[in-house]
Protein backbone atom coordinates (compact mmCIF):
# COMPACT_ATOMS: atom_id res chain seq x y z
CA UNK A 1 0.00 0.00 0.00
CA UNK A 2 1.60 3.18 -1.19
CA UNK A 3 2.29 5.05 1.96
CA UNK A 4 0.91 8.87 0.46
CA UNK A 5 -2.66 9.08 -1.91
CA UNK A 6 -3.67 12.57 -2.86
CA UNK A 7 -6.42 14.24 -4.61
CA UNK A 8 -5.62 16.98 -7.19
CA UNK A 9 -7.52 20.02 -8.17
CA UNK A 10 -4.37 21.92 -9.92
CA UNK A 11 -1.15 21.63 -11.65
CA UNK A 12 1.32 24.08 -12.73
CA UNK A 13 -0.90 26.70 -10.88
CA UNK A 14 -3.88 25.93 -13.40
CA UNK A 15 -7.04 23.99 -12.79
CA UNK A 16 -6.98 20.33 -14.04
CA UNK A 17 -8.35 20.35 -17.45
CA UNK A 18 -10.77 18.30 -18.56
CA UNK A 19 -8.52 15.67 -20.43
CA UNK A 20 -6.23 15.52 -17.36
CA UNK A 21 -9.15 14.54 -15.16
CA UNK A 22 -11.10 17.69 -13.86
CA UNK A 23 -12.40 18.62 -11.56
CA UNK A 24 -10.40 15.92 -9.37
CA UNK A 25 -7.99 13.64 -9.54
CA UNK A 26 -6.75 11.08 -7.70
CA UNK A 27 -2.61 10.93 -7.26
CA UNK A 28 -0.71 7.57 -6.45
CA UNK A 29 2.91 8.13 -6.30
CA UNK A 30 5.01 5.24 -7.51
CA UNK A 31 1.51 3.12 -9.13
CA UNK A 32 0.50 2.33 -12.45
CA UNK A 33 -1.06 5.00 -14.53
CA UNK A 34 -4.30 3.80 -14.84
CA UNK A 35 -4.97 3.95 -11.34
CA UNK A 36 -4.72 7.59 -11.13
CA UNK A 37 -8.56 7.92 -11.73
CA UNK A 38 -9.58 11.16 -12.99
CA UNK A 39 -12.54 12.83 -12.78
CA UNK A 40 -13.05 11.49 -9.27
CA UNK A 41 -15.92 11.12 -7.66
CA UNK A 42 -16.30 8.86 -5.00
CA UNK A 43 -13.79 6.90 -2.38
CA UNK A 44 -15.13 3.92 -0.67
CA UNK A 45 -12.87 2.21 1.57
CA UNK A 46 -13.42 -1.14 2.02
CA UNK A 47 -11.87 -4.81 3.90
CA UNK A 48 -11.35 -6.63 1.19
CA UNK A 49 -10.72 -5.79 -3.16
CA UNK A 50 -13.38 -5.46 -5.24
CA UNK A 51 -11.44 -7.37 -8.23
CA UNK A 52 -13.01 -4.89 -10.96
CA UNK A 53 -13.04 -6.25 -14.02
CA UNK A 54 -10.20 -3.85 -15.12
CA UNK A 55 -8.38 -5.04 -11.81
CA UNK A 56 -8.76 -8.89 -12.96
CA UNK A 57 -9.27 -9.65 -17.12
CA UNK A 58 -7.44 -6.46 -18.00
CA UNK A 59 -4.55 -5.50 -16.08
CA UNK A 60 -3.40 -8.71 -15.04
CA UNK A 61 -0.35 -10.68 -16.30
CA UNK A 62 -0.08 -14.07 -17.54
CA UNK A 63 2.77 -16.01 -17.37
CA UNK A 64 4.73 -18.75 -19.03
CA UNK A 65 3.26 -21.40 -16.25
CA UNK A 66 -0.48 -20.24 -17.08
CA UNK A 67 -0.20 -18.70 -13.18
CA UNK A 68 -1.50 -14.80 -13.22
CA UNK A 69 -0.47 -11.97 -11.01
CA UNK A 70 -2.48 -9.42 -9.86
CA UNK A 71 -2.27 -6.23 -8.32
CA UNK A 72 0.90 -5.64 -9.90
CA UNK A 73 0.42 -1.87 -9.71
CA UNK A 74 4.22 -1.09 -8.56
CA UNK A 75 6.31 0.88 -11.42
CA UNK A 76 9.90 -0.61 -10.83
CA UNK A 77 13.06 1.39 -12.42
CA UNK A 78 12.78 2.09 -15.62
CA UNK A 79 14.52 4.49 -17.56
CA UNK A 80 14.88 5.89 -21.50
CA UNK A 81 16.78 7.97 -23.65
CA UNK A 82 15.16 10.89 -25.04
CA UNK A 83 18.01 12.39 -26.79
CA UNK A 84 18.92 10.78 -29.78
CA UNK A 85 16.12 9.41 -30.88
CA UNK A 86 13.97 8.27 -33.79
CA UNK A 87 12.20 11.63 -33.87
CA UNK A 88 15.52 13.38 -33.52
CA UNK A 89 18.88 11.19 -34.56
CA UNK A 90 22.05 11.99 -34.17
CA UNK A 91 23.07 12.83 -37.64
CA UNK A 92 26.69 11.99 -37.67
CA UNK A 93 29.95 11.97 -35.91
CA UNK A 94 30.19 15.05 -33.37
CA UNK A 95 30.09 15.58 -29.62
CA UNK A 96 26.44 15.07 -28.27
CA UNK A 97 24.63 15.27 -24.66
CA UNK A 98 22.58 11.94 -24.60
CA UNK A 99 19.49 13.01 -22.52
CA UNK A 100 16.95 10.77 -21.16
CA UNK A 101 14.80 10.39 -18.05
CA UNK A 102 14.73 7.47 -14.89
CA UNK A 103 12.21 6.63 -12.31
CA UNK A 104 11.25 4.39 -9.84
CA UNK A 105 7.91 3.59 -7.39
CA UNK A 106 10.48 2.78 -5.16
CA UNK A 107 11.89 5.81 -3.87
CA UNK A 108 14.62 7.78 -5.50
CA UNK A 109 17.16 7.13 -8.74
CA UNK A 110 20.34 5.93 -7.18
CA UNK A 111 21.96 6.28 -10.43
CA UNK A 112 21.98 5.99 -14.36
CA UNK A 113 24.48 4.79 -16.72
CA UNK A 114 24.45 4.33 -20.45
CA UNK A 115 26.10 2.19 -23.41
CA UNK A 116 27.03 2.95 -27.02
CA UNK A 117 27.62 -0.80 -27.78
CA UNK A 118 24.34 -2.65 -27.07
CA UNK A 119 25.33 -3.87 -23.62
CA UNK A 120 28.91 -4.56 -23.23
CA UNK A 121 30.48 -1.87 -21.49
CA UNK A 122 28.64 0.99 -19.72
CA UNK A 123 29.43 4.67 -18.27
CA UNK A 124 28.12 6.68 -15.25
CA UNK A 125 25.50 9.33 -16.64
CA UNK A 126 25.04 12.75 -14.54
CA UNK A 127 21.54 12.85 -12.52
CA UNK A 128 20.37 16.65 -12.65
CA UNK A 129 18.86 17.84 -9.18
CA UNK A 130 16.81 17.65 -7.40
CA UNK A 131 16.16 13.73 -7.65
CA UNK A 132 13.21 12.84 -5.88
CA UNK A 133 11.25 10.07 -4.91
CA UNK A 134 9.06 8.45 -7.54
CA UNK A 135 9.70 11.44 -9.68
CA UNK A 136 11.28 11.44 -13.13
CA UNK A 137 14.69 12.28 -12.63
CA UNK A 138 16.77 13.50 -15.55
CA UNK A 139 20.14 12.53 -16.60
CA UNK A 140 22.94 13.51 -18.79
CA UNK A 141 26.27 11.90 -20.45
CA UNK A 142 28.51 13.17 -23.02
CA UNK A 143 28.93 11.07 -25.69
CA UNK A 144 31.92 11.41 -28.90
CA UNK A 145 30.21 9.63 -31.57
CA UNK A 146 32.88 8.59 -33.61
CA UNK A 147 29.70 7.98 -36.25
CA UNK A 148 30.25 4.37 -36.63
CA UNK A 149 26.85 2.32 -35.62
CA UNK A 150 25.98 2.16 -32.17
CA UNK A 151 23.34 0.26 -29.94
CA UNK A 152 22.45 3.31 -27.12
CA UNK A 153 21.14 1.79 -23.96
CA UNK A 154 20.55 3.56 -20.41
CA UNK A 155 20.33 1.64 -17.41
CA UNK A 156 18.61 2.42 -14.15
CA UNK A 157 19.44 1.91 -10.36
CA UNK A 158 17.16 3.05 -8.03
CA UNK A 159 18.24 3.60 -3.99
CA UNK A 160 16.85 0.11 -3.09
CA UNK A 161 19.73 -1.34 -5.08
CA UNK A 162 17.21 -2.89 -7.89
CA UNK A 163 18.78 -2.55 -11.51
CA UNK A 164 17.24 -1.85 -14.47
CA UNK A 165 16.75 -5.68 -16.30
CA UNK A 166 17.35 -6.23 -20.14
CA UNK A 167 14.21 -7.45 -22.31
CA UNK A 168 16.19 -10.70 -22.15
CA UNK A 169 16.49 -11.18 -18.37
CA UNK A 170 12.65 -9.79 -18.34
CA UNK A 171 11.11 -12.74 -20.86
CA UNK A 172 12.99 -15.08 -18.99
CA UNK A 173 10.87 -14.69 -15.78
CA UNK A 174 7.79 -13.59 -17.45
CA UNK A 175 7.82 -15.08 -20.84
CA UNK A 176 6.24 -12.82 -23.45
CA UNK A 177 2.36 -12.47 -22.36
CA UNK A 178 2.44 -10.54 -19.33
CA UNK A 179 3.27 -7.01 -21.37
CA UNK A 180 2.35 -4.99 -18.14
CA UNK A 181 5.39 -3.84 -15.96
CA UNK A 182 7.78 -3.51 -18.90
CA UNK A 183 10.54 -2.18 -16.97
CA UNK A 184 13.23 -3.61 -19.63
CA UNK A 185 16.09 -1.87 -21.28
CA UNK A 186 15.50 0.13 -23.96
CA UNK A 187 17.61 0.32 -27.25
CA UNK A 188 18.23 2.88 -29.86
CA UNK A 189 20.09 2.51 -32.94
CA UNK B 1 -36.41 69.97 5.93
CA UNK B 2 -33.89 67.29 4.78
CA UNK B 3 -32.65 67.09 1.10
CA UNK B 4 -31.54 63.75 1.57
CA UNK B 5 -33.72 60.87 2.59
CA UNK B 6 -33.38 58.32 5.40
CA UNK B 7 -32.43 55.28 3.61
CA UNK B 8 -33.36 53.63 6.62
CA UNK B 9 -33.93 53.83 9.86
CA UNK B 10 -30.94 52.97 12.91
CA UNK B 11 -33.11 50.21 14.25
CA UNK B 12 -33.65 48.57 10.76
CA UNK B 13 -29.99 49.10 9.43
CA UNK B 14 -29.29 47.25 13.01
CA UNK B 15 -31.84 44.21 12.17
CA UNK B 16 -30.38 43.84 8.60
CA UNK B 17 -26.86 43.54 9.66
CA UNK B 18 -27.56 40.85 12.20
CA UNK B 19 -29.71 38.86 9.65
CA UNK B 20 -26.76 39.02 7.50
CA UNK B 21 -24.44 38.10 10.07
CA UNK B 22 -26.56 34.97 10.98
CA UNK B 23 -26.66 34.09 7.06
CA UNK B 24 -22.86 34.06 7.03
CA UNK B 25 -23.10 31.84 10.16
CA UNK B 26 -24.71 29.00 8.64
CA UNK B 27 -21.80 28.46 6.00
CA UNK B 28 -18.16 27.24 6.86
CA UNK B 29 -15.26 29.79 6.15
CA UNK B 30 -14.11 28.91 2.70
CA UNK B 31 -17.71 28.19 1.38
CA UNK B 32 -18.23 29.81 -2.55
CA UNK B 33 -21.83 28.40 -3.43
CA UNK B 34 -20.28 25.97 -5.71
CA UNK B 35 -21.82 22.63 -5.72
CA UNK B 36 -24.05 21.04 -3.84
CA UNK B 37 -24.66 17.85 -0.75
CA UNK B 38 -25.68 14.98 -2.88
CA UNK B 39 -28.34 13.51 -2.06
CA UNK B 40 -29.55 9.89 -0.31
CA UNK B 41 -30.76 8.36 -3.53
CA UNK B 42 -27.91 10.21 -5.87
CA UNK B 43 -24.93 8.32 -3.61
CA UNK B 44 -27.12 4.88 -3.58
CA UNK B 45 -27.08 5.31 -7.34
CA UNK B 46 -23.14 5.26 -6.83
CA UNK B 47 -22.75 3.14 -4.79
CA UNK B 48 -23.35 -0.46 -6.88
CA UNK B 49 -19.94 -1.66 -6.68
CA UNK B 50 -20.05 -5.75 -6.25
CA UNK B 51 -18.12 -7.60 -4.45
CA UNK B 52 -17.26 -11.37 -4.76
CA UNK B 53 -18.16 -12.24 -1.43
CA UNK B 54 -21.86 -10.80 -1.94
CA UNK B 55 -21.33 -7.31 -0.13
CA UNK B 56 -23.10 -5.20 -3.21
CA UNK B 57 -25.27 -7.25 -5.07
CA UNK B 58 -28.64 -5.85 -4.96
CA UNK B 59 -32.09 -7.84 -4.47
CA UNK B 60 -33.26 -9.24 -7.91
CA UNK B 61 -32.71 -12.37 -9.57
CA UNK B 62 -32.01 -14.09 -13.31
CA UNK B 63 -32.19 -17.11 -15.32
CA UNK B 64 -30.40 -18.28 -17.87
CA UNK B 65 -33.11 -18.82 -19.86
CA UNK B 66 -34.05 -14.87 -19.71
CA UNK B 67 -30.72 -13.95 -20.27
CA UNK B 68 -30.39 -15.50 -23.75
CA UNK B 69 -33.52 -13.61 -24.44
CA UNK B 70 -32.31 -10.30 -23.88
CA UNK B 71 -29.07 -11.57 -25.18
CA UNK B 72 -29.68 -12.46 -28.76
CA UNK B 73 -31.33 -8.63 -28.68
CA UNK B 74 -28.87 -6.65 -27.07
CA UNK B 75 -25.87 -8.12 -26.96
CA UNK B 76 -25.53 -10.56 -30.27
CA UNK B 77 -24.60 -7.73 -32.33
CA UNK B 78 -21.13 -6.86 -31.00
CA UNK B 79 -20.28 -10.33 -28.83
CA UNK B 80 -21.56 -13.07 -31.13
CA UNK B 81 -24.77 -14.74 -31.37
CA UNK B 82 -22.60 -17.39 -29.09
CA UNK B 83 -20.14 -15.39 -27.76
CA UNK B 84 -17.88 -16.11 -30.04
CA UNK B 85 -16.85 -11.73 -30.77
CA UNK B 86 -17.87 -10.17 -33.69
CA UNK B 87 -14.78 -7.91 -35.13
CA UNK B 88 -12.99 -6.35 -32.13
CA UNK B 89 -15.49 -6.86 -29.99
CA UNK B 90 -15.12 -9.16 -26.81
CA UNK B 91 -15.36 -12.66 -26.90
CA UNK B 92 -17.02 -13.88 -23.97
CA UNK B 93 -17.16 -17.99 -24.48
CA UNK B 94 -14.58 -20.47 -24.96
CA UNK B 95 -10.67 -19.62 -26.12
CA UNK B 96 -7.21 -20.73 -25.25
CA UNK B 97 -4.44 -19.28 -22.79
CA UNK B 98 -1.48 -21.31 -24.87
CA UNK B 99 -0.35 -20.31 -27.81
CA UNK B 100 0.97 -17.00 -29.12
CA UNK B 101 -2.27 -14.79 -28.06
CA UNK B 102 -4.00 -16.44 -25.45
CA UNK B 103 -7.55 -15.11 -25.82
CA UNK B 104 -9.10 -14.13 -22.17
CA UNK B 105 -12.94 -14.53 -22.16
CA UNK B 106 -14.98 -14.61 -18.90
CA UNK B 107 -14.56 -18.49 -19.20
CA UNK B 108 -11.08 -19.32 -19.70
CA UNK B 109 -9.90 -16.00 -17.35
CA UNK B 110 -12.08 -14.43 -15.12
CA UNK B 111 -11.61 -14.99 -11.65
CA UNK B 112 -14.25 -14.28 -9.63
CA UNK B 113 -18.33 -14.43 -11.29
CA UNK B 114 -19.50 -11.35 -9.05
CA UNK B 115 -17.15 -9.17 -11.55
CA UNK B 116 -19.17 -10.43 -14.06
CA UNK B 117 -22.36 -8.67 -12.64
CA UNK B 118 -20.62 -5.51 -11.07
CA UNK B 119 -19.44 -4.68 -15.31
CA UNK B 120 -22.27 -5.27 -16.94
CA UNK B 121 -24.25 -3.45 -14.52
CA UNK B 122 -22.03 -0.64 -14.55
CA UNK B 123 -21.27 -0.33 -18.34
CA UNK B 124 -23.16 -2.55 -20.88
CA UNK B 125 -24.69 -2.31 -22.96
CA UNK B 126 -21.82 -0.66 -24.85
CA UNK B 127 -24.20 1.93 -26.31
CA UNK B 128 -26.72 2.25 -23.33
CA UNK B 129 -24.91 0.99 -20.24
CA UNK B 130 -27.60 1.49 -17.04
CA UNK B 131 -30.56 0.65 -18.69
CA UNK B 132 -31.05 -3.14 -17.77
CA UNK B 133 -32.47 -3.50 -14.24
CA UNK B 134 -30.94 -5.52 -11.50
CA UNK B 135 -32.96 -9.01 -12.82
CA UNK B 136 -31.88 -8.51 -16.16
CA UNK B 137 -28.42 -7.78 -15.22
CA UNK B 138 -28.17 -11.38 -12.69
CA UNK B 139 -30.07 -13.06 -15.59
CA UNK B 140 -27.22 -11.86 -18.81
CA UNK B 141 -24.46 -13.12 -15.70
CA UNK B 142 -26.01 -16.65 -15.54
CA UNK B 143 -26.53 -16.86 -19.63
CA UNK B 144 -22.93 -16.25 -19.97
CA UNK B 145 -21.81 -17.97 -17.56
CA UNK B 146 -23.81 -21.19 -18.87
CA UNK B 147 -22.69 -20.60 -22.52
CA UNK B 148 -19.30 -21.27 -21.01
CA UNK B 149 -20.77 -24.18 -19.06
CA UNK B 150 -20.15 -22.85 -15.72
CA UNK B 151 -23.22 -23.44 -14.71
CA UNK B 152 -26.37 -25.47 -15.98
CA UNK B 153 -29.41 -24.36 -18.21
CA UNK B 154 -31.31 -24.46 -14.65
CA UNK B 155 -29.01 -22.04 -13.31
CA UNK B 156 -30.61 -18.36 -11.83
CA UNK B 157 -28.54 -15.94 -10.57
CA UNK B 158 -29.27 -14.14 -7.64
CA UNK B 159 -27.31 -12.38 -4.89
CA UNK B 160 -26.68 -15.78 -2.59
CA UNK B 161 -26.24 -18.48 -5.25
CA UNK B 162 -23.70 -15.90 -7.69
CA UNK B 163 -20.99 -15.84 -4.91
CA UNK B 164 -21.27 -19.12 -4.78
CA UNK B 165 -20.03 -20.09 -8.57
CA UNK B 166 -16.24 -21.12 -8.45
CA UNK B 167 -14.55 -19.60 -11.31
CA UNK B 168 -12.31 -21.90 -13.43
CA UNK B 169 -9.30 -20.12 -12.94
CA UNK B 170 -9.69 -18.95 -9.51
CA UNK B 171 -6.89 -20.76 -8.07
CA UNK B 172 -4.24 -19.61 -10.97
CA UNK B 173 -4.48 -15.92 -9.84
CA UNK B 174 -1.69 -14.45 -7.43
CA UNK B 175 -2.74 -11.70 -5.61
CA UNK B 176 0.65 -10.73 -4.03
CA UNK B 177 3.06 -9.14 -6.06
CA UNK B 178 5.84 -11.01 -6.25
CA UNK B 179 8.77 -8.81 -7.54
CA UNK B 180 11.54 -7.90 -7.60
CA UNK B 181 11.47 -10.86 -10.04
CA UNK B 182 15.04 -9.83 -11.90
CA UNK B 183 18.26 -9.71 -10.35
CA UNK B 184 20.31 -8.00 -12.52
CA UNK B 185 23.78 -6.63 -11.86
CA UNK B 186 25.22 -3.36 -12.43
CA UNK B 187 28.06 -4.69 -14.73
CA UNK B 188 30.23 -1.54 -16.33
CA UNK B 189 33.15 -3.73 -18.29
CA UNK B 190 32.91 -6.61 -20.80
CA UNK B 191 29.39 -7.52 -19.36
CA UNK B 192 28.20 -9.43 -22.69
CA UNK B 193 30.03 -11.43 -25.30
CA UNK B 194 29.44 -8.78 -28.22
CA UNK B 195 29.38 -11.46 -30.71
CA UNK B 196 25.63 -12.53 -28.75
CA UNK B 197 24.12 -8.81 -29.67
CA UNK B 198 21.25 -9.12 -32.31
CA UNK B 199 18.62 -7.25 -33.03
CA UNK B 200 15.42 -9.03 -33.13
CA UNK B 201 12.40 -7.12 -33.77
CA UNK B 202 12.61 -3.29 -34.16
CA UNK B 203 9.49 -0.69 -33.29
CA UNK B 204 9.74 0.89 -36.76
CA UNK B 205 9.93 -2.99 -38.60
CA UNK B 206 6.44 -3.25 -36.73
CA UNK B 207 5.35 -0.19 -37.37
CA UNK B 208 5.00 1.11 -34.15
CA UNK B 209 7.62 4.15 -34.49
CA UNK B 210 7.38 6.55 -37.52
CA UNK B 211 10.60 7.58 -37.94
CA UNK B 212 9.56 11.14 -37.73
CA UNK B 213 6.45 12.32 -35.97
CA UNK B 214 3.41 14.32 -37.94
CA UNK B 215 2.74 14.93 -41.66
CA UNK B 216 6.55 14.51 -42.41
CA UNK B 217 6.22 10.69 -42.11
CA UNK B 218 3.94 10.33 -45.36
CA UNK B 219 7.01 12.72 -47.05
CA UNK B 220 9.50 11.08 -45.62
CA UNK B 221 11.68 8.41 -48.35
CA UNK B 222 11.43 4.66 -46.78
Amino acid sequence: MPRRLSRRLGQNGEALRPEQGFPLRLIVPGWQGNVNIKWLRRIQIGDQPWFTREETSKYTELMKDGKVRGFTWLIYAKSVITFPCPEKPAKGPGVYEIRGFAWSGKGRISHVDVSYDGGVNWESARLEEPVLPKALTRFTHEWRWDGKPALLQSRAVDETGFVQPTIAELRAVRGVNGIYNNNSIQTWK
Amino acid sequence: MSSCRKLVSPLAALALLSQTARAAEQHPPGYYGIGATPTKAEIEGWAIAARPDGDGLPPGKGSAQEGAAIYIEQCAVCHGTFGEGEGRYAKLVGGELTGERPERTVGSYWPYAVTLFDYINRAQPFPSPHTLDADQVYAMTAYILNLNNIVDNNFVADRVSLPKVKMPRQDFFIWQDPRPDTAAKECMKDCVDPKTIKIESTAEGKNLTPRTTGPLDTMQPK
